[in-house]
């Protein structure tokens, strides 16, 4: 059993990475282990959003997920 | 002792104050909005006689206070009816501190409208002349002719043709460092300056003194942990330096809060095009800085040099607002395209956020195509840059389009144009635009870092519980800041680390000698916001009107498919307080 994620980079994420991927993981699979999977220091993540709505490291992913990791980041 | 500066338009006379005593204390956006409560009938029409233009630099200012180089204007704005603050980088507002000027406060009109009129202020006082050959100028030609008349170290305050011909739209503008412009936005203020028949204003700061400290060691100590916390948070140490404030369309695209199509969607297809991660590639490809300041002492840096694509110059200061507003709510897939409406826009003297979200407007009415840059440019240049009987009607921005076309979603409160945030999907933004002072005004409360970026904790964006808390912290937090001097992106690390607000407040202590705590500084916050709230009122813009546009309430947005749905009462508790 495996399903697909699509997962979303962005900013300093993206260098050496993607921008977007449709990623296979097994299922049970968390917010952190992708992040850990790609690499990316779990301290440096300012925002997760999964579908548009915020979420934390532990949440477990399901089918067809869309999930967008940012560094902190500001503006205005 | 610290001056007031008082020119009189009516009879060109000038009187060279003390600073009374109560104005001690107070700076930038606290010492204008002071000055046009207590001076400015709030009935007054904004362009006759009566209407006040204060300009105040920061209690900061002129000190080597990191990122304390922004300085405010004021008076009853044309556009809103209400009180209006609105700040800028640039040259000037060192230089005033400096001089030890406290405000220039311009008073009157002539009674003739055939002469124009240039003012130059020193350390040896004030000269008001005739002035006839930058008149019909946009701004960069203004520069150029105030460099080489007067040299190219003098501080430059200007309007260029939006000014002149009393456009809501219109802005002031101010030199650079590197000569380029930066502008004091919102609320029609260039129409101001213009009323009173002031084409431009220099700043010259020869044969001043550093600007003394009470306490020079405490000062330094202060700064250095001030700046240290800058440079140590994520956003102003890195983000914001790196893509500048543009990085905020993939994020806002991301959680559906991106204004696309004027106000039909909260996400835009073509986002990736117009996104600070694009900019900044091409800014690097084509030889450009992504990097760069606003005004001397900026340790942030969120501004950049963006050149075409043969490596000349075509803008800078490209902020975020801009760009969505032309790259999302108008359609336009083209970063090039943006980045010379806003080199033709800041040429000008109009808005960056009022002129394109009116485009927005004018495109839903059909008087242009969503996307169709190109007319954006020839209209900005041929009617509005010529003010044709067209450009009078889209200078008078958003409210006004859409009066004049029957459009009924018209994205704006107090007649001032929405930005970049969604409040559908971003809730706590779209209390502040109800309830700000200012009319819609995401800077007076940005509880867009709380509710999406995660900075100064988390309040979900799409409920609406906590936000009026949140926009009442905020913007009693941005009037205090606003009064320093002081960049408001510092907020972002002022928010996360504990060290930033109270190394401001020592700063002030040492530069002054007082004994002010943070409660004084909150306090301040406080009491700008309610002299300017009683100034609305008695200007006749009264609760009825901290509210949104009715569409916000009967339109889905998707993604999410969530409608504005704020109580009124829950909207008028934020002035319990
Ligand atoms: S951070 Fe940006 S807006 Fe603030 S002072 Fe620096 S360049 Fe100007």
């Amino acid at each position: 059993m495996v399903m697909w994620v699509t997962v979303k980079l962005f900013a300093t994420f993206r260098e050496n990475r993607f921008k977007e991927a449709r990623r296979e993981y097994p299922p049970g699979t968390t917010v952190a282990d992708v992040a850990t999977g790609l690499e990316i220091d779990h301290d440096l993540i300012g925002m997760i959003f999964i579908h548009g709505r915020a979420a934390e490291l532990d949440r477990v992913l399901e089918e067809g997920d869309v999930l967008a990791l940012f560094p902190l980041l500001g503006g205005g | 002792m610290p001056k007031v500066i008082r020119i009189n338009m009516t009879d060109l006379s000038v009187r060279t104050d003390e600073a009374p005593e109560a104005w001690g204390g107070l700076g930038g956006r606290a010492l204008t909005s002071t000055v046009v409560a207590a001076e400015v009938p709030p009935t007054c029409h904004p362009l006759g006689p009566n209407n006040k233009l204060v300009f105040a630099p920061g209690l900061l200012s002129g000190t080597a206070a990191g990122n304390a180089g922004r300085m405010s204007a004021g008076a009853k704005s044309p556009l809103t009816g209400t009180i209006k603050e609105s700040n800028a980088g640039g040259t000037c507002g060192r230089m005033l501190g400096r001089l030890d000027i406290k405000a220039i406060i311009i008073e009157g009109q002539p009674a003739s409208t055939d002469t124009w009129y240039q003012i130059r202020i020193s350390g040896e006082g004030v000269v008001i002349e005739p002035e006839a050959e930058t008149v019909g100028m946009n701004n960069f030609a203004v520069l150029e002719s105030v460099a080489r008349r007067y040299g190219e170290d003098k501080g430059v305050i200007t309007i260029g043709s939006a000014g002149e011909n009393l456009m809501m739209i219109s802005n002031i503008s101010t030199r650079d460092p590197e000569g380029k412009l930066r502008s004091f936005g919102r609320g029609g203020l260039g129409a101001v300056m213009g009323s009173k028949r002031i084409k431009f204003i220099t700043i010259d700061q020869e044969g001043t003194r550093p600007v003394p400290l009470v306490d020079s060691a405490a000062f330094k100590a202060a700064n250095m942990v001030f700046t240290k916390a800058l440079k140590d948070h994520p956003v102003s140490g890195q983000g914001l330096p790196t893509y500048g404030t543009a990085v905020l369309v993939n994020i806002l695209h991301e959680i559906g809060g991106l204004p696309t199509r004027n106000f039909t969607s909260g996400q835009c297809e073509h986002h990736d095009m117009i996104s600070g991660e694009h900019m900044y590639d091409t800014i690097v490809a084509r030889g450009g800085e992504p990097t760069h300041g606003c005004s001397l002492g900026c340790v942030i840096q969120c501004s950049q040099v963006y050149n075409d694509k043969d490596g000349n110059y075509l803008t800078s200061g490209f902020e975020y607002e801009t760009i969505w507003a032309y790259g999302a709510d108008c359609l336009i897939d083209n970063l090039d395209l943006i980045a010379e409406c806003d080199n033709v826009m800041d040429d000008l003297g109009v808005d960056s956020i009022e002129t394109p979200v009116m485009f927005g407007v004018a495109m839903e009415a059909g008087l242009l195509k969503f996307g169709d840059g190109t007319e954006v440019l020839r209209m900005l240049r041929e009617e509005i840059g010529k003010a044709t009987p067209l450009g009078r009607i889209l200078g008078g921005g958003t409210g006004h389009v859409g009066k004049t076309y029957g459009v009924a979603r018209v994205p704006v409160v107090k007649n001032q144009a929405i930005p970049a945030y969604d409040p559908r999907s971003v809730k706590g933004i779209g209390v502040t635009y109800a309830t700000t002072t200012q009319g819609a005004d995401h800077t007076a409360g940005y509880a867009v870092a709380t509710n999406v970026l995660n900075v100064g904790g988390k309040v979900d964006p799409l409920s609406n519980e906590g936000q009026v808390e949140l926009s009442r912290n905020l913007q009693i937090a941005t009037a205090a800041i606003d009064s320093t001097g002081l960049c408001l992106f510092i907020a972002f690390p002022a928010l996360d680390i504990a060290e930033c607000l109270p190394a401001t407040v020592d700063m002030l202590n040492a530069r002054f000698g007082t004994k002010l705590t943070m409660d004084d500084v909150v306090g301040l916050g406080k009491t700008v916001l309610k002299l300017e709230h009683e100034f609305n009122l008695a200007a006749g813009i009264g609760p009825e009107q901290d509210r949104l546009p009715e569409f916000f309430e009967l339109e889905a947005i998707a993604p999410h498919n969530v409608k504005w749905d704020m109580e009124q009462k829950e909207l008028a508790s934020f002035w319990n307080f």
